[in-house]
This record gives C-alpha cells, sequence and structure tokens, in this order.
C-alpha cells in the first residue's frame, strides 16, 4: 500500500512522444533519483504522477490511489515542488505557508503549528515576514520546498530540488531530505550527477522518454570503464619500465599511462576481473623494487561517464 | 464542508491579493472618478437639468466594459505566467473550487468598489427624486452585470499567459454583449432583421436585463439570465484549463 506504483505511463505532445511507456514502483523509505539529460522527459512525468496533466496512456497509484479515478484522493497524500520553484510573490512567507496549510486542510491553532514547525525546518525565520518576491531564488526554493513538506506527506515528489542553490543551501536541503525519507516515498528528479549519489538509494536514468537503466548509485558506477582500476603516481623518469613490470603482476589486465611530467609520471592499471582487488599486490610489488609512491587511489568508477554512455547509447 | 473551506481559502488568498498591492486601489479610485465624472459632468452636460438616478446607474456598463477585464485578466494568466498553476491544479481540490474562488473574490472586490460609490447616490437622490427600493434594485442589476462581465474576463484569462490578450478579448466579448441589447444598435437592426433575430439578440445583451432591474423590477428570468451566463462561462473556462494541461 505504502508505494508509488507508475504503471506505463505515456505523454504524446502532438505528435511528439515525450514519455514512452514507463513503469516503476517506489517503495517507503526508498529515494529514488530521477536522472536524464534536459528534455529527457523528467518534468513531464512528474507532472503526470502528481496530476498536473493527465497521461496519454497509462496511469499512477499513490498509496492505493489512482491519480486519474481518484485524483483529490491521491493529490492529499503528495507533497510535490514543481520545476523552478513557483511561489506567489506578492505574499509573505508566513502567508504563503498559511494558504497551503488551509488548502491542505489545516485549521486553528493546530495550522499555526504546521506554519510554525515548517518556517523553522527549512530555515526561514529569518524572512518569516517578508514578501516572497523580495527574497533571492535559494530562499523562494525553500520556500516552494517548505509548501511541499507543510502536511508531512507520506509522498514526496520534488523535481530539481536543488536548483539555483548555493553549495550551503544544497548541502542542507540534501539533508532534510534524508533526515524525512525512513518514513517517506520520495522521488527527486536532477541532472546532477553528485546529487543523485549524495541523497538518493536507487537510480533511474531516463533518456528520450524512456527508462534506459534501473539501480543503485553504485551499481550504476561499478559500469564505469574505470571501475576498480589503480592509479598510481610515482616519482621517476621512466614510466615505460614501470608499465611493462607491472603489466606482469598476476591479475593485471592493462596498464596506462595517464600523465608525464619532469620527475614524476601517473598510471591507470586495469584489473582483469573488476571484483578481484589488485591494489595490494600492486602495492607490494612497487614497493619491493623500490619505487617511490607519491598517491595511491583505487577509482570508484565515474558517473558522469556512466550517464554519458547510457544516454547516448541509446539515441 | 471541505469544498467551502477550499473555496474560501482561495478565496481568502485572492482577496489580500488585490488589498496587498497598490492597483486595487487604483482601480477603485479610476472607477468612482470615472462614475463621477460621466454622471455629473457628461450628463448633466446633455441633458441640462437635474442629475438623476438613471444617469447614474446608465454609465455602469461603459466603465465596467473596461475595469472589469482589467481586474480579471490576472486571474489565470498570472497562474500560468508564474507557473504556480502547477500548484493550484495539484492540491488536494477541485477545478471547479479553484474556479469558484477566484471568480467570488474578483466579484466581491467589484461588490466593494460599487458600495463606495454610495455616497454618490446619496447626492444624486439629494437632487432627484429619494426612493430607496428603486437604489437597492439598480445597485443589485448594476453588481450582476459586474459579475458577468467578470465571468468573461475570468474565462479569457484563462485562454492565455498573457494579460494583454486577455484584457482586449475580453473587452470585445464583453462590447458584444453590451452592444446586443443597445438601443441606438438594435433601432438600425430593426430594419432588416426579423422579430425573433432582435428579441434573440436583444435578450442575449446585458442591458435589457439590467435596464428592467434598475427600474426596480426584479424578474426572475433576468437574474436566471445572469446566473446562466455567469455558469457558462466558468464552465468554459473549467474545460480551456483542463485541455490547456492536457496539451
Ligand atoms: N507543454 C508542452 N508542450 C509541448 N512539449 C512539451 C511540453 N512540456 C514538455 N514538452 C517536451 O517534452 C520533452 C520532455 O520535457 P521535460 O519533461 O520538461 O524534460 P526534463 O524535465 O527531463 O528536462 C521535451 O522535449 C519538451 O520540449
Ligand atoms: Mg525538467
Amino acid at each position: 500500500m505504502h508505494k508509488i506504483e507508475v504503471k506505463n505511463i505515456t505523454k504524446y505532445f502532438g505528435a511528439k512522444k515525450a514519455v514512452d511507456d514507463i513503469t516503476f514502483t517506489v517503495e517507503k523509505g526508498e529515494i529514488l533519483g530521477f536522472l536524464g539529460p534536459n528534455g529527457a522527459g523528467k518534468s513531464t512525468t512528474m507532472r503526470m504522477i502528481t496530476g498536473f496533466i493527465p497521461p496519454s496512456d497509462g496511469t499512477a497509484v499513490i498509496g492505493g490511489s489512482d491519480i486519474i479515478e481518484d485524483s483529490i484522493a491521491a493529490r492529499e497524500k503528495i507533497g510535490y515542488l514543481p520545476e523552478n520553484a513557483p511561489v506567489y510573490p506578492d505574499m509573505t512567507v508566513v502567508g504563503y505557508l498559511d494558504f497551503c496549510s488551509e488548502i491542505r486542510g489545516f485549521s486553528g491553532g493546530e495550522r499555526k503549528k504546521k506554519v510554525e514547525e515548517t518556517i523553522e525546518k527549512c530555515f526561514l525565520t529569518e524572512v518569516k515576514y517578508q514578501t516572497i518576491g523580495t527574497l533571492s531564488k535559494g530562499f523562494r526554493q525553500r520556500v516552494c520546498f517548505a509548501q511541499s513538506i507543510i502536511h508531512d506527506p507520506e509522498y514526496l515528489i520534488l523535481d530539481e530540488p536543488t536548483d539555483g542553490l548555493d553549495p550551503n543551501q544544497k548541502h542542507e536541503v540534501r539533508l532534510m531530505i534524508r533526515r524525512m525519507s525512513a518514513e517517506k516515498v520520495i522521488i527527486l528528479s536532477t541532472h546532477i550527477l553528485e546529487e543523485m549519489d549524495a541523497v538518493c538509494n536507487r537510480a533511474i536514468i531516463i533518456a528520450n522518454g524512456k527508462i534506459v537503466s534501473d539501480s543503485t548509485p553504485s551499481d550504476l558506477r561499478a559500469k564505469s570503464p574505470v571501475h576498480g582500476a589503480v592509479s598510481l603516481t610515482l616519482r621517476g623518469t621512466d614510466p615505460e619500465k614501470f608499465l611493462s613490470f607491472v603489466q606482469e603482476i598476476n591479475g593485471v589486465k592493462t596498464a596506462k599511462l595517464i600523465k608525464k611530467d619532469t620527475d614524476a609520471f601517473k598510471v591507470r592499471i586495469f584489473p582483469e576481473n573488476k571484483d578481484t582487488p589488485i591494489a595490494d599486490r600492486i602495492i607490494s610489488g612497487v614497493s619491493e623494487n623500490k619505487y617511490e609512491l607519491k598517491s595511491v587511489f583505487v577509482e570508484q568508477g565515474r558517473l558522469d561517464e556512466v550517464f554519458r554512455t547510457i544516454t547516448t547509447s541509446d539515441q | 464542508m471541505k469544498s467551502f473551506n477550499n473555496v474560501g481559502a482561495i478565496f481568502k488568498r485572492e482577496i489580500a491579493g488585490y488589498f496587498g498591492s497598490p492597483v486595487a486601489y487604483v482601480f477603485i479610485v479610476i472607477f468612482l472618478v470615472l462614475l463621477g465624472f460621466f454622471t455629473f459632468y457628461i450628463s448633466r452636460f446633455f441633458e441640462v437639468g437635474q442629475a438623476d438616478l438613471r444617469n447614474f446607474f446608465e454609465w455602469h456598463p461603459w466603465i465596467f466594459l473596461f475595469l472589469i477585464p482589467a481586474v480579471a485578466m490576472r486571474l489565470w494568466s498570472e497562474e500560468r505566467r508564474m507557473g504556480t498553476i502547477e500548484l493550484i491544479l495539484t492540491f488536494p481540490i477541485t477545478l471547479a473550487e479553484a474556479i469558484l474562488g477566484k471568480f467570488l473574490a474578483a466579484w466581491a472586490f467589484i461588490g466593494i468598489a460599487l458600495f463606495l460609490t454610495f455616497p454618490m447616490v446619496i447626492t444624486v437622490t439629494y437632487l432627484g427624486s429619494p426612493d430607496i427600493g428603486p437604489v437597492f434594485c439598480a445597485y443589485l442589476g448594476s453588481f450582476l452585470s459586474a459579475g458577468a462581465f467578470l465571468s468573461v474576463g475570468i474565462m479569457t484569462s484563462s485562454f492565455t499567459r498573457s494579460q494583454v490578450i486577455s484584457f482586449i478579448l475580453s473587452v470585445i466579448i464583453c462590447l458584444f454583449f453590451i452592444l446586443a441589447g443597445y438601443p441606438p444598435v438594435t433601432d438600425v437592426m430593426a430594419g432588416w432583421a426579423p422579430n425573433w433575430m432582435l428579441d434573440l439578440i436583444s435578450n442575449l445583451g446585458f442591458l435589457s436585463h439590467s435596464i428592467s432591474i434598475e427600474r426596480g423590477v426584479l424578474d426572475f428570468r433576468d437574474l436566471l439570465y445572469y446566473f446562466s451566463v455567469i455558469f457558462f462561462m466558468l464552465f468554459v473556462n473549467g474545460i480551456v484549463i483542463q485541455n490547456r494541461k492536457a496539451s
């Protein structure tokens, strides 16, 4: 019951298929990162899940309530932060949040409490009585975010929640999302990979309206060609000799020179098998042969690389 | 009950929006100044005699023609432009509740502006014949036609994110509704149009209905007329928003 089920959801804009038969289920405790290049269909999918635009085909079921058949009941359970965080510029922060909590059915003392709590939770106390139109982008984003969590929804849908924030604010919002996640189902879209890595425990990548990958961030990283490779920086002037030496080590597939300075060079060593670590063998080999080691690093894989491969190969 | 709360929440936000901005006060001042100018200056000028309540109320539709589309033009256009329409339509309220809340707020705002003309009426009735029944009826008629104009305005504002286009469209449609019952126009048409057509057209117009109410005749059919126009326009508004979402 406590989940969002997206079933074969599809959207045509005229003849253009913006979202193409997307199906997935998100359970409680999951923070699903929705990734994809601009124009992939992330916002359109979220707009269909929240009931803003009707799907051309398929539907979404939020905690057992169908967003088309039982729209109001479904919308009651959702907190939604639309793209670009729309707010009413002529209202004060407290007035706006009061309006939102009234719409969500709170009244009297309870409403006041909800508004106060949310203002505190979203670090808005200092601008409480300020007109929203006079706030910076970062504050406006947080005001709209506050709107989405004011009724403590079980289902939270956030379209680029950290867009336009500075690094500190990004960090705060991410912490907030993580803190809330245990009791909720959260879907957030982003095109920032580090964000997905920092907050999400599941990642769906879409490109051209289709799901092209559904896994955890670490699984995703493991798809990177450099995953499991060892990068070494050594003092010395003869990389060729070192390369041929290191290629003899058991478990090493290839080694490549990455960079050469006047008195040091950097090599990357790829294993035969990504799942068997080779770092210890390489290091002992290096120290036995009296190479002077400056740094060593086991590559986790680069998300941006994986992202690029996945989203461009399927054109 | 829940529905009532939802309409109330939207209503309150809109009303607060009107009075939170200087535009509202500017609107009220312009309304009063224009009305005073037409009633006391233009009408007097032509009739060279005493001011009369009819002079005062007969100007209302013409002033509404420009001022009400100006009040209504932002109702949906602005939500669309700012993107807040995405919030409103994903809140757990029905589209009908949102439309009704907005419409009633704007109507109440115009009602307040109308109420402020009361000193003028006192002046006029002091000069002419003081009689409270017809004055009340005339206000009701004026308020109802304001509602009809407004429903046109809120509908056109759902068509576009540009307030200017919404304004122009709404003035054109309202002008049609005024002219449909305007004696100089019906007189010209009487020369060639068949009677049933004349009847139909002047019955569609605002004037034939407001005039009888303003004369103190509260006919059920006139009330029905206004509420049908308002209902129809708000209904079209709903359909437009619904379809806009889909595209
Ligand atoms: N209202 C609309 N009318 C026509 N095309 C649209 C509309 N909204 C989005 N699109 C198109 O659908 C595609 C997906 O857009 P969107 O969901 O906003 O992508 P994303 O959020 O992943 O950047 C884009 O090609 C976009 O141009
Ligand atoms: Mg988007």
